[in-house]
């Protein structure tokens, strides 16, 4: 086992790449995410890895693109401005399929906002920023040593369905420190790069998917000649205008995802078994939830706790169970109420669904949630 | 020398471009140079961005990236970092490259990553129309500007020279004998190379501007382009309208890649 470590969480997700594989990172500085570019500075070249500061959000994407396509697993992180600007080329990674790895630690926005405090505003940016219709896959860690966990889940499954991947941080947790134990490399499942199955004589084609829906084009200098192009494309790589294959190409894109929606909904329950009032929540403010949780079963309320590692695709299906056993669900977020949405709509009117919304720079107090717990419990008594 | 027809995905020709368009004579020379120079076709990789100078890529038989507006040079930066032992030929037009690109093109001049960038200057903004671009000549007309630019054009060459370039050079579609030697000087260029190939639009551009057909437009070309050598013996007075060719700058400075391994080899040794 590894020694115990005071680490940062924006530190951990930066490990977690490296341990799952990253060997590129190109980034624009932009706090609070900065301290995720200097460990890639710091580290990349020690395992042969290559980090470069580019001139801006824009290039920052456009450069880890181009170095998946040259075989390299890639990341780079930025906050809710830059998020913003790396949006028309994290839709270019959706419809070319070029695995990339994209943190954001959200900040207090729109615009400049609030730099350096911690917000959850950009869950919703994560899943609609890009224009047209793709599938997006986000992962949200609350501790630090989960920074890590999700850092290698997010490379890994950026190159499994070839997809761009978002690690939804908030500044909670990218700038605190926690003591953590890293696993061991040798203990890390890492998912390798897909190479192609067929040559070019066998009538290899980069983007005809396999069974899991996911295609195999070639990384670049193999000698496959292979064409990307952020156009409607059939199998070949090439643009088509044909209504046909462009239907087949977004639903394909689609469905790729969605047949996997369960297998990469992860989610802790606390206190669950009996409560009639659920806290749903995700981030930084899982933290302070759990500790409100705890103190209301201290009183011997009947109170539960959901807590969403994956944001994207949305755990439906989690919600729903939880709005069938329950009465009411509670859900802070720091935001003016984003994720709620997607739950009130899961929940079907099964349960209230109530928000509890903050979004003034600070992070919410155990006594903010738990007084939000005291009204929802007594309400459900009535 | 090869036969250049080798580098071509012949199921994708013809082209798109419209009669009279310049750059199936930039994309054949840039054939030529591949062909001079006896590069690995498994090796080359072609990255283009947005508009009708960077459909070039479809119909050229390597690896190919047909990026999004603007962004080529990123995208073919990331490229040659993942794996320098690739050679990588940027495809770019005036608005792609100047414009929405602007900023990546200055900095991929200072960073001097070894890419071959080629800009077809056609003066407009072709495919979407006829707009103008940043190097559409003061006065000039396009659909975003009816009674002529107020803009000053950039000179790419000049701009390419004072952000750090390693090689510039300037060639035409008229002096097509020219320009492969041209490309191929600038990919044996261990640096970011800029070679600029004006190329006559008379759908777009030529119309607005009452530049006569594709022949005159080549020969305006042939008239006004002139060897580096003779522009600059020209006076201040006989150089109006005219402009330098060939190779305009050369220098040295270390290739981004070849440096960025001294940095992998100081971190793996633990030093800083």
């Amino acid at each position: 086992m590894t020694q115990a470590k005071l680490m940062q969480g924006n530190e951990a997700c930066a490990q977690g790449a490296l341990a799952a594989g990253v060997r590129f990172f190109g980034g624009y500085p932009i706090t609070p995410s900065t301290e995720i570019a200097e460990q890639m500075a710091r580290e990349l070249p020690k395992v042969g890895g290559t980090f470069i500061q580019m001139e801006d959000e824009i290039a920052s994407m456009a450069v880890i693109l181009g170095a998946s396509l040259g075989g390299k697993k890639v990341l780079t992180a930025t906050s809710g401005p830059g998020f913003s600007l790396k949006q028309e080329l994290i839709g270019y990674a959706a419809i070319a399929e070029i695995p990339a790895v994209i943190a954001n630690v959200q900040r207090v926005g729109p615009s400049t906002g609030q730099p350096t405090s911690p917000a959850q505003g950009d869950v919703m940016q994560a899943r609609w920023g890009t224009h047209g219709d793709h599938p997006m896959i986000a992962l949200s860690p609350w501790t630090v040593r989960e920074a890590f966990d999700v850092a290698v889940k997010a490379v890994n499954y950026s190159e499994r369905f070839r997809t761009p991947v978002i690690i939804l941080l908030d500044e909670v947790v990218g700038h605190m420190r926690e003591k953590v134990v890293l696993p061991e490399q040798n203990e890390i499942e890492i998912y390798p790069r897909r190479k192609p199955t067929k040559s070019r004589a066998e009538g290899y084609q980069p983007f005809t998917p396999e069974d899991d829906l996911v295609p195999n084009p070639a990384d670049f200098g193999t000698g496959y000649r292979i064409h990307v192009s952020g156009l409607v494309h059939d199998d070949t790589g090439f643009p088509t205008g044909s209504p046909k294959v462009t239907e087949e190409c977004i639903k394909r894109l689609h469905e790729k995802i969605d047949r996997v929606k369960d297998e990469i909904t992860h989610y802790d329950e606390f206190f669950m078994d009996d409560a009639e009032v659920a806290v749903v929540t995700y981030g930084g403010t899982a933290r302070t939830a759990y500790a409100a949780v705890e103190a209301a079963r201290a009183k011997g309320q009947k109170v539960g706790m959901v807590r969403l590692m994956t944001i994207w695709p949305f755990a439906d299906k989690v919600i729903q169970k939880v709005a069938a056993k329950t009465k009411a669900i509670l859900v802070p977020e720091m935001n003016y109420g984003q994720l709620v949405r997607e739950i009130e709509r899961a929940a079907a009117g099964q349960a209230k669904v109530v928000s509890l919304p903050k979004y003034n720079t600070e992070i919410f107090t155990p006594a903010e949630i738990g007084g939000a717990i005291d009204q929802l419990v007594s309400e459900v008594a009535k | 020398m090869k036969d250049y027809e080798q580098y071509f995905r012949s199921n994708r020709l013809p082209h798109i471009w419209c009669p009279g368009c310049g750059n199936g004579i930039i994309m054949k020379s840039i054939a030529k140079a591949i062909a001079k120079l006896d590069m690995d076709q498994d090796k080359t990789v072609i990255v283009s961005g947005i508009g009708c100078s960077s459909r070039a890529s479809g119909y050229m038989d390597f690896d190919t990236l047909h990026t999004a507006h603007g962004r080529a040079i990123p995208f073919a930066t990331g490229v040659k970092l993942a794996n320098p032992e690739l050679k990588v030929i940027v495809i770019t037009g005036d608005g792609d490259c100047t414009a929405i690109g602007g900023n990546h093109f200055i900095h991929g001049a200072r960073r001097n990553v070894d890419l071959t960038v080629v800009l077809f200057n056609n003066n407009i903004y072709g495919m979407t129309g006829g707009q103008a671009s940043p190097l559409t000549p003061t006065t000039k007309k396009a659909t975003t500007a009816p009674y002529g630019t107020v803009d000053r054009p950039f000179d790419p060459c000049q701009l390419a020279q004072a952000a750090g370039a390693t090689f510039v050079a300037r060639g035409t579609a008229f002096h097509a004998a020219q320009l492969p030697d041209l490309i191929a000087k600038g990919i044996q260029n261990n640096g970011f190379s800029l070679i600029e190939a004006i190329t006559p639009c008379p759908i777009s551009y030529g119309r607005q501007n009452k530049l006569g057909d594709s022949s005159a437009m080549l020969k305006w070309m042939g008239e006004h382009g002139v060897p580096k050598v003779a522009y600059e013996k020209l006076s201040a007075e006989e150089r109006t309208e005219k402009f330098p060719l060939g190779v305009l700058y050369e220098s040295q400075f270390g290739e981004y890649s070849a440096e960025y391994a001294h940095v992998i080899e100081r971190a793996e040794g633990g030093q800083k």
